[in-house]
């Protein structure tokens, strides 16, 4: 929780250093970005209240470019290659298993904050398309059915 | 300054503008008219939809819309390339489009229709696009949003941000999934809406438009144990005409009150009549607030608009607002006690429709302490839009419907309640009554010209008998808050202060007949309405609110006397600090 206040008190000082030049939204937003790793809605009021710009304005802006994410990532991040090598065996199926297990559409993060599911471009182990990685373990050589046992396993793991 | 003149050529006619000029304008000089769709005169310049563009020698088309008129510039507005250039941006634009163009409420006053029809597009699917399918966001009780139709022109969002300095409103997200909405999700009655409507009257086509109540008032009309009772705004006799044909700046107030008679409402009565009460109530709240050293600046409290922001966004300022009820109000609270009475009809039979130029109204009716023992002041509120839609619909031909006069008991009105519905009226109103009480002496001249006219901000010093008072007027939420930084930063000291949430006042309220961005380049809406508000005060054999008959009978047979004891239970009220978001 301190940690938290910590960041905030973080960008309010990012913000007051900005606050008077033109065109201050964009760097305070990617600074909120690399404080908190993701401009969350309570982030995201913060800064319209300190810049005094709308929330409609922040939000706008942060939605426009991909570089922002909105939700915090969960502890672990899968991301699913989608590049051509394992599309063409069949990483989509993969792909829509994991969103099925996890409930989550692809860039969700699972309500309880453990998951967050992604798809990138070629991770360079096209050897053993289709690939995943979870956290920066590779897997590979993938069916959906193995996908359950993969997830539960990470379920299982005591915090 | 001179102006610098600059001559340029357009479609082989010479033109002869000053310099700053937009290509767009100086072609309107010329007799031609570009086609338009994101442009809305000095609101929304932004040259985003490219419907304006012209062929001025670049390399390119360029939009006409921002591009300056330069001195000897020749400029095509209308060849082969420039035809096929827009129709294929409206083909575009139609392909996302949900086309309804039989029930959509802005048929026929649609700005992409008419291009559709002017430019000869197929109405069909010429590009197959993949729809986004938008959930309609009605919650609130004002405003309904339907992204479904919105052409992405960013219209309501210049108005909701620059012009009331509100911005709830924004585009999100990019490419094909870009829309106009909430940010986070949030749906308009979530955020610090005022509810004024303003995005409404400045959408090009059917995306925005008023929380359409009439099926409550044909219900209530159908209802033979309902008494219903109704009452139009000072501004809706101003533009209702314009639904019908008439030209802008007729006043109809004669056929509106004929044609509500015919709708079958049992008493047609006039908010005018609650606003000379107003005038009662808030001049002697002001000499009141003088005399005994009383919160100052007073600032009148008629428009729900400019409440609501002043609740969320300048809390500090409550205590300056009056406690009165705004005018429909007033008169609803007298219809169901004073008028119940004196007729003997049971008040939980009766139902009373206001019609108002303003969204907000809508918003206003429904709050909870505007009411008394369980009943509301008003029931329902509809727009101008809405009853011409109504009179429409039951066939009645406004043209040829004689004149008539409101109810009387409570139908007679001054001009001083007439001019209401103008920026300063409410201003000069008072003004007139409050001149004449504390100085007891009778006004020369009743016109008060320092407090007319469009400008958003307009300061005075009035002489009323020793003491000069000096006073403000602002229109529009935007010039609102830029009038109370001054007063919060201690540059600006007054005594009484009016302001209304939409510019120009309830003449151009969000409420009010639809007028096209082509139209308003020519036109000033707020001048030409006003117009007709001041030329009918001028006819008006009584101008001033204390010389209204029936409410003197009003206080002597009912409340007693303004600022009494009846009158704080029925037309006085209370206010509270708003938050930003509610979840
Ligand atoms: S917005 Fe205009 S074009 Fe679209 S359905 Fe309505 S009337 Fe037709
Ligand atoms: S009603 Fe007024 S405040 Fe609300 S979104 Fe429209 S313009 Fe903005
Ligand atoms: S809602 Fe209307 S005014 Fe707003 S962007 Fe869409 S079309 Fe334009
Ligand atoms: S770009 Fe000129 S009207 Fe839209």
């Amino acid at each position: 929780m301190d940690q938290s206040k910590e960041k905030f008190a973080q960008l309010q000082e990012l913000i007051d250093s900005l606050k008077n030049q033109p065109g201050a939204l964009m760097p305070v937003l990617q600074g909120a970005q690399g404080i908190f790793g993701c401009v969350s809605e309570d982030v995201q009021k913060f800064i319209a209240e300190g810049l005094g710009v709308t929330l409609s304005e922040v939000y706008g802006v942060a939605t426009f470019y991909a570089q922002f994410s909105l939700h915090p990532k969960g502890k672990y991040l899968i991301s699913v290659c989608l590049g051509t090598a394992c599309y063409v065996k069949g990483s989509q199926t993969i792909l829509d298993k994991l969103s099925e297990v996890l409930e989550i559409p692809v860039g969700g993060t699972t309500p309880d904050g453990k998951f967050t599911l992604e798809a990138t471009r070629c991770l360079g182990a096209c050897g053993l398309a289709p690939v995943m990685m979870i956290n920066g373990e590779v897997y590979g050589r993938l069916t959906p059915d193995v996908i359950p046992g993969i997830i539960e396993k990470y379920r299982a793991k005591e915090d | 300054m001179e102006e610098k003149m600059i001559s340029l050529t357009i479609d082989g006619v010479q033109v002869q503008v000053p310099n700053g000029t937009t290509v767009l304008e100086a072609a309107r000089k010329a007799g031609i008219r570009i086609p338009t769709l994101c442009f809305l005169k000095g609101i929304n310049e932004i040259g985003a939809c490219r419907m304006c563009v012209v062929d001025s020698g670049a390399r390119a088309l360029q939009a006409s819309c921002v591009l300056p008129a330069a001195d000897g510039m020749v400029v095509k507005t209308n060849t082969p390339a420039i035809k096929e250039y827009r129709k294929n941006i409206l083909e575009l634009t139609l392909s996302t489009h949900k086309k309804e163009c039989l029930s959509c409420i802005r048929s026929q006053n649609c700005e992409l229709q008419k291009l559709c029809l002017e430019l000869g597009v197929e109405f069909g699917d010429k590009y197959e696009g993949i729809k986004n399918d938008y959930t309609i966001d009605d919650l609130s009780p004002s405003i309904v949003r339907d992204n479904n139709k919105c052409v992405l022109c960013r219209r309501c969002v210049s108005v909701c941000a620059h012009v009331q300095n509100i911005g709830v409103i924004g585009p999100v997200n990019r490419g094909f999934k870009t829309a106009i909405e909430s940010p986070w999700g949030f749906k308009l009655n979530q955020m610090a809406c005022i509810n004024c409507g303003q995005c409404i009257v400045n959408c090009p086509v059917g995306a925005l438009h008023e929380k359409d109540d009439t099926d409550e008032v044909w219900a209530l009309l159908a209802d033979p144990d309902k008494y219903v009772v109704v009452q139009p705004a000072p501004a809706v006799r101003a533009a209702l005409g314009e639904e019908f044909g008439f030209p802008m700046g007729t006043s109809v107030t004669g056929k509106m009150a004929s044609a509500l008679r015919r709708l079958g409402f049992d008493k047609v009565f006039d908010t005018d009549f609650g606003a000379d009460l107003t005038i009662m109530e808030e001049a002697t709240e002001l000499v009141e607030r003088i005399s005994n050293g009383g919160k100052l600046p007073m600032i009148t409290s008629c428009s729900p608009g400019w409440i609501k922001f002043c609740e969320t966004y300048y809390p500090d300022f409550i205590d300056n607002l009056s406690s009165c009820k705004s005018p429909h109000q007033m008169n609803g609270a007298m219809i169901k006690t004073y008028f119940a009475e004196k007729m003997n009809i049971d008040p939980h039979k009766i139902a009373v429709v206001s019609v108002m130029p303003c969204t907000a109204k809508k918003f206003e009716a429904k709050r909870p302490e505007m009411g008394h023992d369980g009943m509301a002041d008003v029931d329902v509120v509809i727009t101008t839009r809405e009853l011409a839609r109504m009179i429409k619909k039951a066939g009645i031909d406004f043209n040829a419907i004689p004149e008539s006069d409101f109810d009387s008991l409570m139908g007679e009105s001054t001009g001083a309640a007439v001019i209401f519905g103008a920026t300063g009226g409410v201003m000069e109103a008072a003004l007139r009554t409050a001149y004449e009480t504390i100085t007891g002496t009778k006004l020369k001249d009743v016109e008060f010209h320092e407090v007319r006219g469009i400008k958003g901000i307009k300061e005075a010093t009035i002489k009323i008998g020793d003491s000069d008072v000096s006073v403000a007027v602002a229109s529009g939420t935007g010039n609102a808050g830029k009038l109370l930084d001054e007063i919060r930063k201690g540059n600006k000291n007054y005594t009484f202060i009016e302001i209304m949430a939409c510019p120009g006042g309830c003449v151009n309220g969000g409420g009010q007949p639809i007028v096209s961005a082509q139209e308003k380049m020519d036109k000033d809406i707020r001048v030409e309405r006003a117009k007709a508000l001041y030329e009918e005060d001028r006819a008006k054999a009584l101008r001033k609110s204390h010389d209204n008959t029936e409410i003197k009978t009003l206080y002597t047979e009912y409340l007693g006397k303004p600022g009494g004891h009846k009158s704080h239970e029925l037309l006085h009220t209370h206010y509270q600090k708003r938050p930003l978001y509610t979840d």
